[in-house]
């Protein structure tokens, strides 16, 4: 026998596809096609081969690529550390660990805008409270003023984006914890094993998949990052903070250079698909292990 | 018991998560301290917390200094709104169907619609400031709103899928042997069942498009009337000579509307965000 065609699974998806299809699927098509040629504010424009990618590879692109890497990997190892460590706090059958559980969310959930124009105060180096603890405390001799260094400017945005991503990180591995069953723990409890060793030897690699999971998308997430950076430092001083992200935005719209600023945007595509191929590489090792 | 600790334990814990939450609650502590304090108190040297002539007066005066403040938090919470009510309107039937029906695609779609969440939206900002200025939406609510729910469906799609999975099929079975239409079974069979799903799925899209207004509203939009919290302060911190004690005032108030929404509904908000995290 064979089957109507039934369109009802399909109608329901068309205001979800239409959207996507407008605001997401075309401006993909768009951008790759853009950046082959040479828009910009002109009315008409001419393709241009791989001009652009050369053209951008010649310029200092290799440099903000380097920069970008680098920023992200060191912000996504902090938020994982950082986190881990925020999970296995709040997993501790304390008192009050109800209200902590509260506490720790509101970097992730306030506009990141805001949290950034905090955080654009206290490293104010005439009157914010970094500069000024720190000279209280003698490790600073006199005023700082954190965003206006290339390399302070650098990991002065690299600390709110760890301040913003933590929260997460830290649910996320603390729902992990919860899922491990209390068995296995009173087993090895009862052989003796100090709390430290049902850590390292129960704890830590059942919620290693979970950790990793985290870690991809942590990445995606922080190679997208740009309210942080702009509000920040607008990319500066002197392209300190320039990441691909920031880089593009400068270029395109800025700029109004749209075909150059296009080719940025493939790049960042470029490296965006081989995290989602590794992510979804991992997710399948996990669930074969899973299956196993 | 597995579960006592010894006393340097708890002082080991309580010290690092004293650690942890000064981390994570300074910069709202501070941003406060200063909301308090009169502006030539802002910038007195040597540093101090607590300075004598502390007030709200910052609460009063940032409404003069920054005139369309209230526009500005009402644009926020409406674009927010919108954005939530936009997306729940394509993001419910989609993950009906994706978690109700066989057909081919299925899973490629899904695929596809997890695969946005890659990428970021200022990836794509080239063709879509073209596309926001060709159909005459540029300086509109609506070039806020419509990219805004793009980003936030498939999450959104994903969490719902996964409540509706729950539901037992024998439910709209029942209804449709009754002769209901599989739209009214939808209606008025399955959204109701699934009220707290959709709870989390709104709140936390909510969450989401109040959190990230800034890069659409700055790029699409020029008009301050229709600009949001973010976008409407971001101008007074570029200035030379920021008014930081009535910034730190607005944005203290600026935030207010999500942390009430977070600690009164706090348990969908966790489930919704962690679970937002997407694992299968």
């Amino acid at each position: 026998m064979t089957r109507k065609f039934d369109p009802f699974p399909y109608l329901l998806l068309v205001p979800a596809l239409i959207l996507t299809l407008v605001i997401v699927a075309w401006p993909l098509f768009e951008t790759f096609r853009l950046s082959f040629t040479d828009a910009s504010m002109r009315p008409t424009y001419d393709y241009v081969g791989f001009e652009n990618f050369v053209e951008i590879f010649q310029d200092d692109f290799g440099e903000v690529i380097g920069r970008t890497l680098y920023w992200m990997t060191l912000s996504v190892v902090l938020k994982l550390a950082m986190g881990t460590i925020g999970a296995v706090l709040l997993n501790a059958a304390i008192p009050g660990r109800a209200l902590f559980r509260i506490l720790v969310m509101p970097p992730w959930i306030v506009p990141i805008a805001i949290g950034a124009f905090m955080w654009g105060w206290l490293y104010n180096g005439q009157f914010g409270m970094i500069s000024g603890v720190a000279q209280r405390l003698g490790i600073l001799a006199g005023p700082f003023e954190f965003l206006a260094y290339g390399d302070s400017a650098f990991y002065a945005t690299i600390v709110t984006d760890v301040w913003v991503g933590t929260p997460l990180v830290a649910l996320y591995l603390l729902a992990a914890m919860q899922s491990i069953s209390t068995e296995m723990y009173e087993a090895a409890w009862t052989d003796g094993a100090s709390r430290f060793y049902r850590f390292r030897r129960i704890t830590l690699p059942l919620i290693a998949p979970s950790i990793a999971t985290m870690a991809l998308l942590s990445a995606i997430w922080t190679f997208n990052s740009f309210d942080i950076i702009w509000i920040l430092t607008e990319g500066g001083p002197r392209g300190a903070t320039t990441t691909m992200i920031i880089d593009t935005y400068k270029v395109a719209i800025s700029r109004f250079r749209y075909g150059e600023g296009a080719a940025r945007a493939v790049m960042i595509l470029v490296c965006m698909s081989i995290f989602a191929g590794c992510y979804l590489a991992l997710l399948r090792g996990i669930s074969k292990r899973a299956q196993a | 018991m597995i579960n006592k600790y010894r006393w340097w334990e708890l002082v080991f814990i309580y010290a690092g998560m004293a650690l942890f939450l000064v981390f994570v609650l300074a910069p709202f502590a501070e941003a406060f301290f200063v909301s308090m304090r009169p502006i030539d108190a802002v910038f007195r040297i040597p540093y101090r917390f607590f300075t004598e002539d502390m007030s709200f007066q910052a609460y009063r005066d940032m409404w003069t200094s920054v005139p369309m403040l209230g526009r500005y938090i009402f644009n926020s919470l409406f674009i927010a709104l919108c954005v939530t009510l936009l997306a729940l309107f394509c993001i419910i039937p989609a993950a009906y169907s994706f978690s109700r029906f066989e057909y081919r695609m299925r899973d490629g779609l899904l695929g596809a619609f997890l695969a946005i969440n890659m990428i970021g939206a200022a990836v794509l900002i080239i063709p879509l400031y073209k596309l926001m200025m060709t159909l005459g939406l540029l300086n509109s609510y609506l070039s806020m709103i419509i990219p805004g729910a793009a980003f936030t469906v498939p999450t959104g799609i994903f969490l719902m899928r996964s409540y509706f999975l729950r539901i037992p099929k024998e439910l709209e079975e029942a209804a449709i042997v009754d002769g209901a239409s599989r739209l009214y079974t939808l209606w008025r069979v399955i959204l109701p069942v699934s009220l707290p799903g959709i709870m989390v799925v709104a709140i936390t899209t909510f969450i989401n498009a109040y959190a990230q207004q800034f890069l659409f509203a700055l790029t699409f939009n020029s008009v301050n009337a229709l600009n949001p919290l973010p976008v409407g302060l971001y101008q007074f911190f570029g200035r030379q000579a920021v008014v930081w004690n009535e910034l730190m005032a607005a944005s203290l108030v600026g935030i207010l509307p999500v942390l009430i929404v977070y600690v009164f509904l706090q348990r969908y908000v966790v489930a919704g965000l962690t679970s937002g995290a997407v694992k299968e």
